[in-house]
C-alpha cells in the first residue's frame, strides 16, 4: 500500500472522555513523545472536579488538548484539529471547539443508547447518524472491542482488560502521527514493572492500536511536524507545578538554606508538594500539616529557625493563612506562600483556572500589612520566577506571595533548561554575632535597604524575642506608643516600596514603545496575549504588550511606560483587579477585559477585544 | 555545656562536673543524658559560667496583674533552666496568645510571642528542621484547647520533642474573662450571665486521646512540684504536655483553691510517684485502689494496706487513661481527689528524627545533583 506523509506546521489535539478513561494520562504520554521530537509545545488538561464523576456523563468528560508546532508557539490553541472521543458526552462537551473539517477519532462503543442517554441526546437521536459530524473527517473504530480482541489471551479480567483502552487509541496516533513508542513503553514498563499482566497487556493494547492503523487500508496518510524553530539549546518538557518545585529546590541549593515546605493539600497546588516530597535528597523537609494554619505557621517557624520556609495552597488556603501571613511581615522574617489559583469564591471552581487572589494576595489581611507580589506567566517560568522571588524574601526579610494559577500548574511547555552554575546566587547572611560597638542585639536595626538582622536560635548572645505585637523600631521591644506604630507602619510599607530598587525594570514583551494600545497582562494570559498581539501587529496595527512577574511593587519604569499609550488594556481572568491597582497607583483610565468562566483567555477572543481600540 | 551537632561522644561524669551539672541532677538524669549523648549532642568549646535564674530574666517589666498565678510559674521556669544543661541560645520558648502566652518576653533566651492558637504549629516547623534546639510552647486553655485545639492534638500524636506548657485558668484572662473550654458547666462569666452550657475538656484525657507520649498535671501554688514537673517534662524525649492549674485572681479568682489551699489539699490532691501506691490526706492515711477498671477510696485505717492500692506505673497507658478520668467535681458529693504527677511517660519515635532519618537515607541513596534534576530523563536538542 502506498502511504504518504504530510507535513504540518501545527497542530491541536484534543483527548477526551470519562474520567476513568485515562485521557490524561494519554495526553501526558503524547506531549513526551512529541517533545521528543523538537517541536513546540503547549498542554491544557481540563479535567472535573470529581474524580469519578457519574460515568458517561457530561459533567464527567476530561480533557488533554496539545498543540504541538514547528513554529513557535504560546498557546495551546483555541480550536482543535482532531478530537478523540471516547464516548457520546467527550463528542457533545468538545464538538463545538473542533474546526470545521477536522478530524474527530470516535470509539463507536461509548455511543451505545446508555451512553446516549447520558450525554442527554434524545431518545432515538445519534450524533454518529444524524448528520451533525457531516462537516468533519469521522474516523470511526470500536476501541472496546478491538482491545478485548488483542487481549484475548490474557487471564485478565474484562474490566482490567478495558483499562488499556487509552493506551490502544495512544497506538493508534503514534502511528497517524508516524512516532516511535520508545518513551511510552519505558515508562509503561517502569509504572507497571512488577505488574507483568498488566504491563504487558497494556504494551499490547499500545501495538494493537498502532498496527490497525498500519494495516487498515483507509489509513494512507500519516502526519508529520518537524523541530521547531526556536532558540537553539537543550530542552526538556515540563509542567508548572514542577517547574516551581525545581525552582525552590533551586534557591535553596544556591542560598545554602535548607527547605522546608508547610503545606495542606489543594487542588491545584499538591502536585508541588508530591514532587517535593520526592527529593529529601536535597534537604528538603515537606510537612504534610493539619490545615492551612498550620502549614504557614510551621513554615514561619522554620524560617525563623533558619530554613527557606514555604508554603504551597490555592485560594481557600489563603484566606486561611491571612493571620498568620500577618504575623510573618511582623516578624519580618522571610517565607515564601505559593498561591496556585483556582475559580472562587469559597470551593468555586477546584480544577479549573482563575487570577481571582490578586486583590486578596495584596490586601486580605488585616491591618497595614504589605507584602511583595509576584506572579508566573507561563509553566516554564514558574521556575525563575519562583527562584526570583525566593531572592527577594531572604534578601528583604519578608514574606512573599508567589501567584501561579491552575492552567500553568497543570500545562506543559518546552523548557530550555538552565544549567545550575548559570542561576545567579542568593546571597544570604545570618547575624553571628554583635557587632562592634554593640552592646546589645537589636533586632529591628534596620540597613539601608530598611532590612533587619535574620539572627537564629543556636546564636550564642543574640538572644532576643520577637512576635506579632507593634514593637518598638530598632529594639524591637513590645511598643504601645502611637507616634512608634505609624512611624513602623510606614516603614514597613517603604520596605517593601523599595525592593523597587532591587528588581529590573519593565520591558515590553513586544511592540513600538509608544502607540495606541498597551495590552498589559499578568500571570498565565501570557501566551494568548502575545499571540494576538503578534497577530494584530504582522496587520500592521500599533499594539504593544507588557507582561508583569512584580505586582508589588510594580517595576519602577512602570508609570513612564503606560504613559506613552492611548489605551491600556488589561485582560484578566477575573472581574477586574489588577486593573483596580493600576487605577490606584498610576490614575490611568485603563479598560478591561474580563473572562471568568474558568477556562484560560484565548487568542480569538483578545484579537476581537484590543480591535475595538485600535 | 552541651551543644547538639550530629557527632557521637561519650559525655563523662566529668565533663559534667566540669559544667557544674550538679551530681543528683547528673544521676537522676543519667539515662536521659545517655539517650541524649547518643543522639547528637557533642560538648561545644565554650564553658561558660554556670547560669543562674538571674541569666534567664530580661529586662523587660513584667506586666501580668499582681497576684496572678503566672508569677510564679515563670519564677519556677527560670530557676529550673540553668540546671538543665541547655546553652541559653538553644532556648527557645514559643507561645500563642492570651495573659499566659506573654512569657517569652520574660525569658532571656529565644522566643516568639506568636498568634492566636498556632504556636504548637510553629514549633513544629521549628522543631522539625532545627532538632537541636529544646524549644517550649507556652500556652493557655483557650490559646490550645479552642483556637489551637487541632494543633495542639496534632503535635502530640507526632510527638516532637518539645515541651508544651498549658497554662489552665479555665477562663481567658486576655479578653478579661470569658469562659474558656476548660471552665466548669454552669460557670457564670461574661459571656455566660445564665451560666455556660458547655461542657468542659479534660485536657489529660484529650491529650491521651492524642497519643501523647508524656501526659502530666502541676500547679502554680506548689513551687517544688511544679519545678519537679518541668524537669520531668524536659526529660522525656518527646512531646510533653504538662497541665499547669494556673489561679487568674481577676477574672476566676479560686478556681483550684480546693486543691491549693493547706486546709483542703491534703485530701482533695492525690500526687502521683512512679511505682509508689496511689495515697493521700494528711498522713496517707487513705489510698486508691482498683475495683475492675472502677477506683475506689479506701481508708487505709480500716483493714486495708498499701498492698491493696493501685500502685502507679507510668508506662501503663491503660490505667494511665483511668487516672486522666479521676476529674471529679470536687463541689460534687462522694467526689474522687485530683491526680497531679506525670500520669504517663513513655517515649516512641519523635517526628523530628524520623524525618531527619528519612533525610539521610534519601541522600544515602542518591547525590542532590541539581543538573542533573533540572535536566530529567528526557532531553532533546535545537538547533
Ligand atoms: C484570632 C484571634 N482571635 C481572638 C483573639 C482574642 N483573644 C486573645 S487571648 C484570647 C483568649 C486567651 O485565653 P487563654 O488562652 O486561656 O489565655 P489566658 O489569657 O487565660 O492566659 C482571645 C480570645 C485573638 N487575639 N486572636
Ligand atoms: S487577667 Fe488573670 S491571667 Fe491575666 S494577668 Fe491578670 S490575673 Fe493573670
Ligand atoms: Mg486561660
Amino acid at each position: 500500500m502506498i502511504r504518504k506523509e504530510e507535513v504540518l506546521q501545527d497542530v491541536v489535539i484534543k483527548f477526551a472522555g470519562d474520567s476513568g478513561d485515562g485521557m490524561q494520562l494519554t495526553g501526558t504520554q503524547f506531549t513526551n513523545n512529541t517533545a521528543l521530537l523538537g517541536a513546540d509545545l503547549s498542554t491544557f488538561p481540563d479535567f472535573p472536579a470529581e474524580i469519578r464523576a457519574p460515568q458517561g456523563t457530561l459533567p464527567g468528560v476530561s480533557g488533554f488538548q496539545l498543540r504541538f508546532s514547528s513554529n513557535s508557539i504560546h498557546t495551546p490553541g483555541d480550536e482543535c484539529d482532531v478530537l478523540v472521543a471516547m464516548n457520546a458526552a467527550a463528542l457533545k462537551v468538545n464538538l463545538g471547539v473542533l474546526k470545521k473539517g477536522g478530524k474527530v477519532i470516535i470509539n463507536t462503543d461509548g455511543f451505545d443508547s446508555k451512553n446516549l442517554r447520558l450525554a442527554n441526546y434524545a431518545e432515538g437521536d445519534n450524533p454518529l447518524e444524524n448528520g451533525s459530524l457531516d462537516s468533519y473527517d469521522v474516523i470511526k473504530m470500536d476501541v472496546t472491542k478491538m482491545t478485548r480482541e488483542a487481549l484475548k489471551e490474557f487471564t485478565l479480567g474484562m474490566k482490567e482488560k478495558d483499562r488499556a483502552k487509552n493506551m490502544f487509541v495512544l497506538g493508534f496516533l503514534y502511528f497517524m502521527y508516524g512516532r516511535d513508542m520508545k518513551n511510552t513503553e519505558a515508562f509503561l514498563t517502569e509504572k507497571f514493572g512488577r505488574k507483568e499482566d498488566i504491563l504487558a497487556s497494556n504494551l499490547k493494547a499500545l501495538h494493537a492500536g498502532y498496527n490497525y492503523g498500519d494495516t487498515t487500508e483507509t489509513f494512507t496518510t500519516t502526519y508529520k511536524v518537524e523541530k521547531a524553530r526556536i532558540e537553539a539549546g537543550s530542552y526538556r518538557s515540563i509542567m508548572g507545578n514542577q517547574a516551581l518545585a525545581y525552582g525552590l529546590i533551586a534557591a535553596s541549593q544556591k542560598s545554602g538554606l535548607p527547605m522546608f515546605l508547610g503545606t495542606y493539600p489543594i487542588t491545584p497546588a499538591s502536585d508541588i508538594l508530591h514532587e517535593l516530597s520526592r527529593h529529601k535528597n536535597f534537604g528538603v523537609r515537606t510537612f504534610q500539616a493539619e490545615d492551612e494554619i498550620a502549614a504557614i505557621s510551621s513554615a514561619i517557624g522554620a524560617s525563623y529557625g533558619g530554613s527557606l520556609g514555604v508554603t504551597t495552597t490555592s485560594g481557600p488556603g489563603m484566606a486561611l493563612k491571612a493571620e498568620a501571613m500577618g504575623l510573618a511581615v511582623m516578624l519580618e522574617i522571610p517565607l515564601l506562600i505559593i498561591d496556585v489559583q483556582r475559580g472562587g469564591p469559597s470551593t468555586g471552581l477546584p480544577t479549573k483556572t482563575e487570577q481571582s487572589d490578586l486583590l486578596q494576595a495584596y490586601y486580605g489581611r488585616n491591618g497595614e500589612c504589605p507584602m511583595p507580589v509576584l506572579s508566573a506567566s507561563t509553566p516554564a517560568d514558574c521556575f525563575e520566577a519562583v527562584y526570583e522571588a525566593v531572592r527577594i524574601s531572604v534578601q528583604h526579610m519578608t514574606p512573599v506571595i508567589f501567584l501561579s494559577d491552575g492552567y500553568i500548574a497543570n500545562g506543559a511547555e518546552p523548557w530550555k533548561f538552565p544549567q545550575s552554575a548559570d542561576l545567579s546566587p542568593i546571597h544570604v547572611k545570618f547575624k553571628t554575632d554583635l557587632g562592634h560597638g554593640e552592646e546589645k542585639f537589636q533586632p529591628y536595626l534596620r540597613d539601608e535597604k530598611l532590612v533587619r538582622p535574620w539572627a537564629v536560635p543556636g546564636t550564642p548572645g543574640l538572644e532576643h524575642r520577637i512576635g506579632g505585637i507593634e514593637k518598638q523600631n530598632i529594639t524591637g521591644n513590645v511598643s504601645y506608643d502611637p507616634e512608634n506604630h505609624q512611624l513602623m507602619v510606614k516603614i514597613r510599607e517603604e520596605k517593601i516600596n523599595k525592593i523597587a530598587d532591587h528588581i529590573p525594570e519593565q520591558k515590553l514583551d513586544s511592540g513600538e514603545e509608544k502607540g495606541k494600545v498597551l495590552v498589559l497582562g499578568w500571570g498565565s494570559t501570557y501566551g494568548a496575549i502575545k499571540s494576538a498581539v503578534n497577530e494584530l501587529q504582522e496587520d500592521g496595527l500599533s499594539v504593544s504588550h507588557a507582561h508583569l512577574r512584580y505586582l508589588r511593587p510594580f517595576p519602577r519604569n512602570l508609570g513612564q511606560i503606560l504613559s506613552q499609550f492611548e489605551t491600556i488594556l488589561v485582560p484578566e481572568l477575573n472581574n477586574g483587579q489588577l486593573i483596580k491597582i493600576l487605577r490606584d497607583v498610576y490614575l490611568v483610565d485603563a479598560k478591561s477585559y474580563n473572562k471568568i468562566m474558568g477556562l484560560p483567555m484565548t487568542k480569538t477572543e483578545l484579537v476581537e477585544e484590543i480591535r475595538k481600540y485600535c | 555545656m552541651y551543644r547538639k551537632g550530629g557527632v557521637k561522644i561519650t559525655i563523662v561524669w566529668t565533663s559534667a562536673r566540669k559544667f557544674r551539672i550538679p551530681e543528683a541532677h547528673f544521676l537522676q538524669n543519667l539515662p536521659a543524658f545517655q539517650y541524649l549523648c547518643r543522639q547528637y549532642f557533642i560538648m561545644s568549646d565554650v564553658i561558660a559560667a554556670p547560669l543562674t535564674a538571674k541569666d534567664f530574666a530580661t529586662d523587660q517589666e513584667v506586666r501580668w496583674c499582681p497576684g496572678c498565678g503566672d508569677y510564679s510559674i515563670l519564677a519556677q521556669v527560670q530557676k529550673v533552666m540553668p540546671t538543665l544543661g541547655i546553652p541559653r541560645e538553644n532556648v527557645v520558648i514559643i507561645s500563642g496568645i492570651g495573659c499566659s502566652s506573654r512569657f517569652p518576653y520574660y525569658m532571656n533566651t529565644y522566643g516568639m510571642h506568636s498568634i492566636h492558637g498556632r504556636a504548637t504549629a510553629i514549633a513544629s516547623g521549628l522543631k522539625a528542621s532545627r532538632p537541636e534546639l529544646s524549644v517550649w510552647i507556652v500556652t493557655g486553655d483557650g490559646d490550645s484547647l479552642s483556637i489551637g485545639g487541632n494543633h495542639t492534638i496534632h503535635l502530640l500524636r507526632r510527638n516532637f520533642d518539645v515541651n508544651v506548657l498549658m497554662f489552665n485558668n479555665q477562663i481567658y484572662g486576655l479578653t478579661k474573662g470569658q469562659y474558656s473550654p476548660t471552665s466548669e458547666e454552669n460557670k457564670v462569666t461574661k459571656s455566660t450571665p445564665m451560666g455556660s452550657i458547655d461542657h468542659p475538656f479534660n485536657p489529660l484525657a484529650l491529650a491521651m486521646g492524642a497519643d501523647a507520649s508524656f501526659v502530666a498535671r502541676t500547679m502554680d501554688r506548689d513551687p517544688k512540684h511544679l519545678q519537679a514537673m518541668l524537669l520531668r517534662a524536659n526529660q522525656h524525649k518527646g512531646a510533653s504536655f504538662l497541665e499547669i492549674y494556673q489561679n487568674c485572681n481577676i477574672f476566676n479568682d479560686g478556681a483550684f483553691e480546693i486543691f491549693t489551699e493547706k486546709g483542703s489539699k491534703p485530701v482533695e490532691t492525690l500526687f502521683v510517684e512512679n511505682g509508689k501506691p496511689l495515697t493521700f490526706g494528711a498522713a496517707g492515711e487513705k489510698g486508691l485502689r482498683l475495683d475492675g477498671f472502677t477506683p475506689k477510696v479506701v481508708d487505709l485505717s480500716e483493714g486495708f494496706s498499701t498492698d491493696d492500692l493501685w500502685v502507679h506505673d507510668e508506662t501503663d497507658i491503660y490505667k494511665a487513661q483511668i487516672l486522666t478520668r479521676i476529674f471529679d467535681d470536687p463541689r460534687s458529693e462522694g467526689h474522687l481527689p485530683r491526680p497531679f504527677g506525670v500520669f504517663y511517660a513513655k517515649e516512641r519515635a519523635c517526628y523530628e528524627d524520623m524525618m531527619a532519618m528519612q533525610l539521610e537515607e534519601a541522600k544515602s541513596r542518591k547525590t542532590a545533583d541539581l543538573d542533573a534534576l533540572l535536566r530529567g530523563k528526557e532531553v532533546w536538542t535545537i538547533g
